[in-house]
Parts: C-alpha cells; sequence; structure tokens
C-alpha cells in the first residue's frame, strides 16, 4: 500500500518499476513523464503552472489521491487474483411479483455447471441476472439473497470496476473497435494485468477458430469477422480473459459456431454457466433448468435422463444441418440430408 | 431534500438512465422531481411527464450552457423544495468536455457510453475524473472484452468512484443506482456559498458579446491561439 509519504520520498522511477500498471495510469490521465522519472510526483506536478493546470483540467490534490487510490486499488486487485475466489453462488428464495414466495429454497450452483434459464420476455430474468450480479442481500424488489461460497459476500463483488461477478455474452454483441484481432487481444490482457501476453492470445486464437465455422488470422480487423467468428472469438476471450467467475449467455443460438465446443471451453475455464434459452441442444446441454413466471422462480428441473438420451438425438439432427452448411459454404450440390 | 445532479456526453443514455433510477426510486416510495438543462433544443421534458414527475426545462440558447447552469442551479434548488420533493435531479449534457457543473458536496453523477470510444474516458475531463458515480451505458451491444477494457480506462481516470453498469432500455442495473442515489445524502436547504468542484473555462472575448466577423482585428479580450510551430503536434491543444 502507498501513502503520500512515499510519493514524497520516491522519484515516480521507484513506482512504475515496482507497480508496472502504473504506465496506463499516467497515459491515461495525459501525464507525460518522459525524462521526468527521477522526479517525485508532487515535483512533477509542479512543472506545471497553476494555469497550465486547470487547462489539462486536473489539480495536484485530486491527482495525488486519485494516484494512491488507483494504485491501492490495483494492489489489492492483482492479490484477489491469487486466492481461488468463487467455487459456488447461492440463491436463496425471495418473492415473484405479486409477493408470493418462490418455489423452492436454496440452489446452489457450483464452478463447472450449466443452468439454463427458462421463461417467456419480461417473466424476470434480467431481474434474476442483475440480483446475482448485485449480490442481492433482501434489498432488491425480489427480496432474494446472495451467497458466494455459502458466505454472505463481501461488499467488493458490487462496486469493484475490475472484479465483476458476471460477465455477459449476447446475440445482440458486436465489436466495435478499430483494431485488429491481435491488437484486441492484446488490449484486453493488458487492461486485465496478464504477464505471458503472447502465450494468452495463442490460446484464445487456438480456441475460437476450433469453434468458427471458418478460420482466422490475427491480422483480421474484428469489425470484419462474421456473425460466427465474433460470437466464436467472444466465448474465448471471455473464458481465458475475463476474471468474473459467472459468465451469462443470452441467446446464442444460430450463432454459426459449434455450441457444444463453446460450453466446454467455458466449463474448462471452471466457469459458472447461466444460459437464458429456449434453445433444445443448449437447454438440454445444461444440468438443471430454472423456470421463471411472474418475476419470481417456479420451478428448478433437473434435466432428466430421457433427456439426456433425446438430446443425443438432437444433436445428431443438428449434425446434419451443420453438414450442410459446410457444404453448401464449399459450393457443393445438396443430393440427400 | 436531497440534490443529485446528473451529467454526461449528449446521446448517452443520461435520460434513460435517469427514468429508469426514478421508477426504481418512485416504487420505494420517494418522491422526485427533474430539471433538464439543454443549449438549443430538448422534448426529454415529455418523456418525465410521462412518467408522472414534476419536471422544469431549461434551454441556454446563446449562452454557455454550463454557465447557465451554475447561474441558475440555487432557483432550482428553491423550487424542487417547494414541491417538498425528497429528490431532486439535474440532467446536463457535458457539451463542451471540459466543464464539469459538479458542486461539493452534492453527489455528481457522469453517464458515458461503450460505444462512444477507447479514447473517451482520456478526452473527458472533470465531468467524468470528478464524479462520484460513473454510469457506463449500452454494455448489451458491445463485447464483453471492450466492456472490461472500457471499464478500466474509466477507473484509471477515475479510481475514487463508483462505476456501474446500466442498461437503458431493460433498467438492469437501475435498482441498484437507485440506492446509491439515497444513501450518505446531505439535506439540501441553499446553495448559496457552496462551491463548484472545478472552475468553468474562461473566456471573455469578442465573439462572446456576438461578434461574428472573423480576424485578428475583430479579437479583443480573452483569445487564444492555436500553435502551428511545435513539432510535436501540440498534445494539449
Amino acid at each position: 500500500m502507498i501513502n503520500e509519504i512515499i510519493i514524497n520520498d520516491k522519484p515516480i522511477s521507484y513506482f512504475l518499476e515496482k507497480y508496472p500498471f502504473l504506465t496506463s495510469f499516467f497515459s491515461e490521465n495525459n501525464l507525460d513523464i518522459t525524462g521526468k522519472e527521477n522526479l517525485n510526483f508532487y515535483d512533477f506536478l509542479n512543472l506545471f503552472t497553476e494555469e497550465e493546470k486547470e487547462d489539462f483540467g486536473i489539480s495536484t490534490r485530486k491527482t495525488i489521491s486519485d494516484f494512491i487510490i488507483y494504485t491501492n486499488q490495483m494492489i489489492e486487485f492483482l492479490g484477489i487474483q491469487e486466492d481461488n475466489g468463487v467455487n459456488s453462488v447461492s440463491i436463496i428464495a425471495g418473492n415473484d411479483k405479486s409477493g408470493n414466495p418462490e418455489k423452492f429454497e436454496k440452489l446452489t450452483i457450483k464452478k463447472g455447471e450449466i443452468i439454463c434459464i427458462v421463461g417467456p420476455t419480461g417473466s424476470g430474468k434480467s431481474r434474476l441476472l442483475a440480483d446475482i450480479e448485485w449480490t442481492a442481500q433482501n434489498d432488491t424488489p425480489t427480496q432474494r439473497s446472495i451467497l458466494i461460497n455459502n458466505e454472505i459476500p463481501d461488499k467488493k463483488w458490487r462496486f469493484s470496476s475490475g472484479n465483476k461477478l458476471v460477465a455477459q455474452l449476447s446475440q445482440n454483441m458486436n465489436f466495435v473497435m478499430d483494431l485488429t484481432v491481435y491488437e484486441f487481444l492484446e488490449l484486453h490482457a493488458k487492461s486485465r494485468m496478464v504477464e505471458n501476453i503472447e502465450e494468452v492470445i495463442d490460446k484464445i486464437i487456438k480456441k475460437a477458430n476450433n469453434l468458427a465455422g471458418e478460420q482466422f488470422a490475427l491480422d483480421t480487423p474484428i469489425t470484419s469477422l462474421s456473425g460466427g467468428q465474433s460470437r466464436a472469438m467472444m466465448i474465448a476471450d471471455t473464458a481465458i480473459l475475463s476474471k468474473s467467475p459467472i459468465v451469462l449467455i443470452d441467446e446464442i443460438e444460430n450463432a454459426g459456431i459449434d455450441r457444444k465446443k463453446a460450453l466446454d471451453i467455458l466449463i474448462d475455464e471452471d466457469k459458472i454457466v447461466l444460459m437464458a434459452t429456449h434453445d433444445p441442444i443448449l437447454a438440454l446441454m445444461g444440468d438443471k433448468r430454472i423456470v421463471i413466471k411472474n418475476g419470481g422462480i417456479d420451478k428448478i428441473i433437473e434435466t432428466t435422463k430421457k433427456e439426456k438420451l433425446i438430446l443425443i438425438d438432437i444433436q445428431k439432427l443438428d449434425d446434419k444441418i451443420m453438414g450442410l452448411r459446410t457444404k453448401l459454404r464449399q459450393g457443393e450440390i445438396i443430393e440427400e440430408i | 431534500m436531497n440534490l443529485i445532479t446528473v451529467s454526461g456526453p449528449p446521446s448517452s443514455g443520461k435520460t434513460a438512465v435517469i427514468i429508469k433510477t426514478i421508477e426504481a426510486l418512485k416504487k420505494r416510495g420517494f418522491s422526485v422531481g427533474v430539471v433538464k438543462f439543454d443549449c438549443l433544443y430538448t422534448d426529454d421534458d415529455i418523456l418525465y411527464k410521462k412518467i408522472g414527475i414534476p419536471v422544469k426545462k431549461g434551454l441556454s440558447g446563446s449562452q454557455c450552457p454550463d454557465h447557465y447552469f451554475v447561474s441558475n442551479i440555487e432557483e432550482v434548488t428553491q423550487w424542487g423544495l417547494k414541491l417538498n420533493l425528497d429528490i431532486l435531479i439535474t440532467e446536463s449534457a457535458g457539451l463542451c468536455n471540459r466543464c464539469s457543473p459538479y458542486i461539493r458536496d452534492v453527489k455528481a453523477v457522469c453517464v458515458i457510453d461503450n460505444l462512444s470510444g477507447i479514447n473517451t474516458p482520456k478526452k473527458i475531463g472533470p465531468m467524468l475524473k470528478t464524479a462520484d458515480i460513473v454510469i457506463i451505458t449500452k454494455g448489451d451491444i458491445v463485447s464483453q472484452a471492450e466492456r472490461e477494457v472500457f471499464t478500466s480506462k474509466v477507473h484509471s481516470v477515475n479510481p475514487k468512484a463508483t462505476t456501474m453498469h446500466l442498461n437503458g432500455l431493460t433498467g438492469q442495473g437501475a435498482f441498484e443506482l437507485s440506492t446509491l442515489f439515497t444513501e450518505n445524502n446531505k439535506e439540501i436547504t441553499t446553495l448559496k456559498g457552496e462551491k463548484l468542484r472545478f472552475s468553468m473555462p474562461s473566456a471573455l472575448c469578442s465573439y462572446c458579446l456576438g461578434e461574428t466577423r472573423i480576424g485578428e482585428d475583430h479579437q479583443l479580450g480573452n483569445v487564444r491561439k492555436i500553435n502551428l510551430n511545435s513539432d510535436e503536434g501540440d498534445k494539449n491543444d
């Protein structure tokens, strides 16, 4: 942990060497420290006149205080990454929109499990996910409570910007940055403080290409990836680079990717997967499914043995359709199914 | 009465964020009013009326919108007090990316969206840097990776703020924001004697007074010139 006394004592170079993540603090705040690393931070800020500081929209007191808060938060954040984190999430029942108690007591979801959420639009799926993300403690409209590792969760899950509990993947999502696949992954890896960047990028690309129907290269601009390729990239990137222990998938059917492999990637990275879907393959791949009605959890169904057998048939059907798709892509003529 | 000032770049989703949050506040039994500040035109007051809350709008017209904001904030506060509101929310756009009509000890919220570009947190000055709460919108249409990168950029320019994601369409996150609106507030009866968190851009030149002609002969007062002779491209101009 750092404080004002250390900042006064040590030059900027001391902090940069000890905490490499501070490079981004200086660059994001437009503070060009090149050649001035031997000054302490106060002296550096004193190089500017009051008028200049007003022009940049900064003040010494605020900048120093932000520097301390940022550094200490990052130290803590990196520390959290080292311990194991989330092994399970539990939902303790609240009420539906009419105030009736939900029809279950407690649902615990463990690492590597897939839970599907089904129910009509507007039934309360978003609210359930919001309760989880906010680690509700009987203080949301549903009166649900959320436990992590069977304990009342630390408030950090609500407010820390680096430690969000839930990562989201949905059908409407797009890449909007004007970067190549490599530059994009590098940027994301850097923001997550990853050390072995090359290795991680390589892993993501391999996994993504394994999912997508068509291969793509590192120098492809992300905005020109096809729908399936984008989805594949997003899933592989979220599985490997996102630190959020829970991944929420909202309707990824018809995405032009191998759905089973997609889920396997997330499970391999020890994610808890929550999936809002009505796609039979995805829904039956889950271990359980939550049925939502009128804002409350109405039922929790465990996927039956019979359903698992039916899933095999559906998958065969799906493989056939995937096969037809490949043939069409390669310019062949369809003779039979 | 609690006063909350919300600002953010145009089209970042301020009105949607405020409306969803007011709905959550109303369910919790609070009475809320809004004053919308804008520059030339707004019909957001109709949206607020639709959800049945008292609203006033102020258009700055030919004046600097943020100077207009400070010049009127005390009167606006008195209006809210007269209506016996629990919470008064002001909404204003940061039109020049430099202004910060935030007041010391009054909760300040900045709304910024994921689509605005990765360098936006760097470009917006005190409006983002001195906010207590930063709301990031439009997260439902960009990738998880972009959301994470964007959040980390916001975090590095304002580590002190509570940063939250809010979906202005579904309202996901609005209830949570409403709880931040009602905790640790200062009861306000007047703003007389209070101070802005950061000074506003200064200007008093001939153009402020209505000059339209171009050229040095017509420029008087506080005038600043772009430096075209330096090699490195004038980072800060």
